[in-house]
């Protein structure tokens, strides 16, 4: 993908925002996978940005790749991404190990298990803090008892193992060690994924006070899109390797343009009103071994129709590229180009 | 609902406790996984057993498949008391007509067996078709899961499927027995959303076509809503609301529901409501004091609630709850009007 239109990116205020990630036609491979193709993305300060997709799409390489722990055999082989500007790829490692944590955080999926069950909550705040900052146990201590307090959970608890919490509890500590340090940038991979319903929308609501009480940004990852709809200003679709669309949370719901952000979009059963027959996206995704040419998704497309002969050939033959479609709405889909 | 005076199954008064502590320092207390539950299913009709997890929604699941002994309560198939089957020719006929579907359709398929061999053994097992005629009914099987043409899956490997289709193969499998009664729990949780719609049309049809009754065990209530006719609601081991799915989400009366239905994520909602709730989360029922289970999250308890365990109160068209302030039984009215002092 070689075309970068400027995008305005909208936060919840409406002052511009400087840029604080951008990712620049990265490129991702595992082998010879190459998982991440081509992504363009950028997060201003005090955004939430939410990414979405399937299993297998990229997503979760796109947020290893921000944090900068990417892990053999995965490799960037393309692009860069800048931190307020800077290039992260081929720093020295001393230099990325001060950039993590310190400049960008993150909750890992599944992170109700990343706690170590023998070491009481506090004394792993504790250790991660001392690793980054010159701060006395006792000063970290406290200040895990802080953190303990702004997500809700008694300060007391700082004595308490793993096991000893619930897990929405242990959901709301592994999200206080993200912001022990103040980051800038905290990046959220499925962080309700494993919840209940209502534990889950409690983890939500807590997100979204954090972020506003201290306006850090967050990369906010998922594949259910309907909890974007509620925290997310502004979100991408990632489709086998490819950002296909992207657009301020209300519009992406109300108006989207390309045809597998209608079909997700319209995979949710509503709880409320007329209940239509589904029709969900038909086949499965591709294997990123082989993508399909053209177009990743004609072949599950219900605009690729061989009568559509010119569109066709485009569709089966020619990557289609991120394009502006409204002043930050960006979609990557031969048919909208024609039509535009 | 499908007008059916009896159900296919019917289980009254389940109940399983399971003893807490492990094997080596077994406790003294009892966790009441499920209690007194009640309920039937019907053919052609699909019941939705909501709830969050440790709720005991699954530990029902598992004792209508004969998984888990009650440890009271009865369970009836087709009018015959079927709790207690333990020879082994009737356990088989029970099975062939229970059929339950897993969550994980990666677990519950054999890596190293074909899809032939996963649809042939019940067939051999339950002697269901002549071995002359086992791949034309294994044919059947995977045109009926949508899993067309058959002849590209039947040698495949689990692996070289995706997940929406392995859970179709499970789906076939369970199938293969033609059972009465499908008991599937939470069968669409690990599929990508595009694939979860597909399973849930299947499930659609199959109640349709094959007139199956379903118990459909998830915590998603958009799907229940999509697919079933009837809804449990299961709060720490007892239903606390019940009845057609449309009355309940609609006028929810136990209050455990209506945090359930405020919690889910709707791209619908333009301006979400912070919902008030004390936090906390589903006790277990270890032990359980007499009172109402979600006395110390619920928003309307009254004094009551604490004293005296709410009954399943019937309050119109089959639609009931069991909450002291919502759907107060006659006794507990009395007492509210003239509180004892």
């Amino acid at each position: 993908m070689t075309v970068v239109e400027p995008t305005v990116i909208p936060g919840a205020q409406t002052e511009a925002r400087e840029t604080l990630v951008e990712v620049r036609d990265l490129r991702v491979a595992y082998g010879d996978v190459v998982a991440v193709d081509g992504v363009n993305l950028s997060i201003a300060a005090g955004e939430i940005l939410g990414l979405a997709g399937e299993s297998g799409c990229g997503k979760t390489t796109i947020a290893n790749t921000v944090m900068q722990v990417l892990r053999p055999p995965a490799e960037i082989v393309g692009g860069s991404i800048l931190f307020r500007g800077d290039d992260l790829v081929g720093r020295k490692p001393e230099e990325l190990r001060k950039y993590r944590w310190r400049n960008v955080s993150m909750v890992f999926q599944s992170a109700m298990n990343a706690l170590n069950p023998v070491m009481r909550v506090g004394d792993q705040f504790v250790d991660m803090m001392r690793a980054h900052e010159h701060i006395s146990k006792d000063d970290a201590l406290a200040r895990a008892g802080e953190l303990l307090d702004l997500v809700g959970i008694d300060r007391r608890r700082t004595r308490a193992y793993a096991h000893e919490l619930s897990g929405g509890m242990r959901q709301r500590v592994i999200i206080a060690m993200a912001l022990a340090l103040n980051p800038e940038l905290v990046i959220m991979d499925e962080p309700t994924t494993a919840l209940d319903v209502v534990v889950q929308r409690e983890i939500l609501q807590q997100i979204k006070d954090l972020q506003e009480q201290l306006g850090f940004a967050v990369l906010f990852i998922t594949h259910d899109l309907s909890l974007l709809f509620e925290v997310a200003h502004r979100i991408a679709i990632m489709y086998a390797g490819e950002v296909v669309e992207e657009a301020p949370a209300a519009e992406l719901r109300n108006a989207p343009r390309h045809p597998y952000t209608s079909g997700l979009v319209s995979s949710f059963p509503p709880l409320r009103g007329p209940i239509e027959r589904m029709t969900g996206i038909p086949g499965s995704p591709p294997d990123l071994a082989s993508p399909p040419a053209g177009c990743r998704f004609h072949p599950r497309c219900p605009n690729c129709v061989p009568e559509e002969s010119e569109l066709h050939r485009l569709q089966t033959t020619v990557r289609p590229v991120l394009r502006n479609v409204g002043p930050s709405h960006r979609v990557a889909c031969h048919l909208v180009e024609q039509q535009r | 609902m499908t007008a059916s005076i009896s159900g296919s199954v019917e289980v009254r008064g389940l109940t399983k406790h399971f003893a807490t502590g492990n094997g080596l320092r077994p406790g003294r207390s009892r966790l009441h996984a499920v209690d007194d539950v009640t309920f039937t299913l019907r053919p052609g009709t699909v019941t939705a057993l909501v709830g969050e997890s440790g709720s005991g929604k699954s530990t029902v699941a598992r004792m209508l498949a004969r998984l888990y002994a009650p440890t009271s309560g009865r369970i009836y198939f087709k009018d015959e008391d079927v709790t207690d089957v333990k020879r082994r020719r009737d356990v088989l006929r029970y099975r062939s007509q229970v059929q339950m579907i897993f969550q994980d359709p990666f677990g519950s398929l054999n890596p190293v067996k074909t899809i032939h061999h996963h649809l042939a053994r019940p067939l051999k097992i339950h002697n269901l078709v002549e071995r002359s005629q086992i791949d034309e009914r294994i044919g059947e099987l995977l045109t009926t899961v949508g899993l067309v043409p058959p002849e590209r899956y039947v040698d495949k490997y689990p692996y070289e499927l995706s997940g929406g289709q392995r859970q179709r193969v499970a789906i076939a499998r369970a199938l293969a027995v033609e059972p009465t009664v499908l008991v599937a729990d939470e069968p669409t949780s690990m599929l990508d959303v595009s694939i979860r719609v597909g399973i849930l049309n299947l499930i659609l049809d199959l109640k349709e076509r094959e007139q199956l009754a379903f118990l459909y065990v998830t915590h998603d209530l958009g799907s229940a809503r999509y697919i079933a006719d009837y809804m449990l609601v299961m709060y720490a081991g007892q239903i606390v609301e019940q009845g057609p799915i449309d009355r309940v989400l609609q006028s929810p009366l136990h209050p455990y529901t209506q945090l359930l239905i405020d919690s889910v994520p709707d791209p619908a909602a333009v301006v979400h409501e912070r919902i008030d709730v004390r936090k906390g989360v589903a006790s277990a029922a270890v032990d359980p004091p007499e009172g109402c289970r979600f006395a110390d999250r619920c928003p309307l308890r009254i004094g009551v609630c604490t004293q005296v365990t709410p009954e399943l109160v019937l309050t119109e068209d089959g639609h009931s709850a069991r909450c002291h302030v919502t759907a107060p039984s006659h006794a507990i009215r009395e007492e509210i009007r003239e509180p004892v002092h």
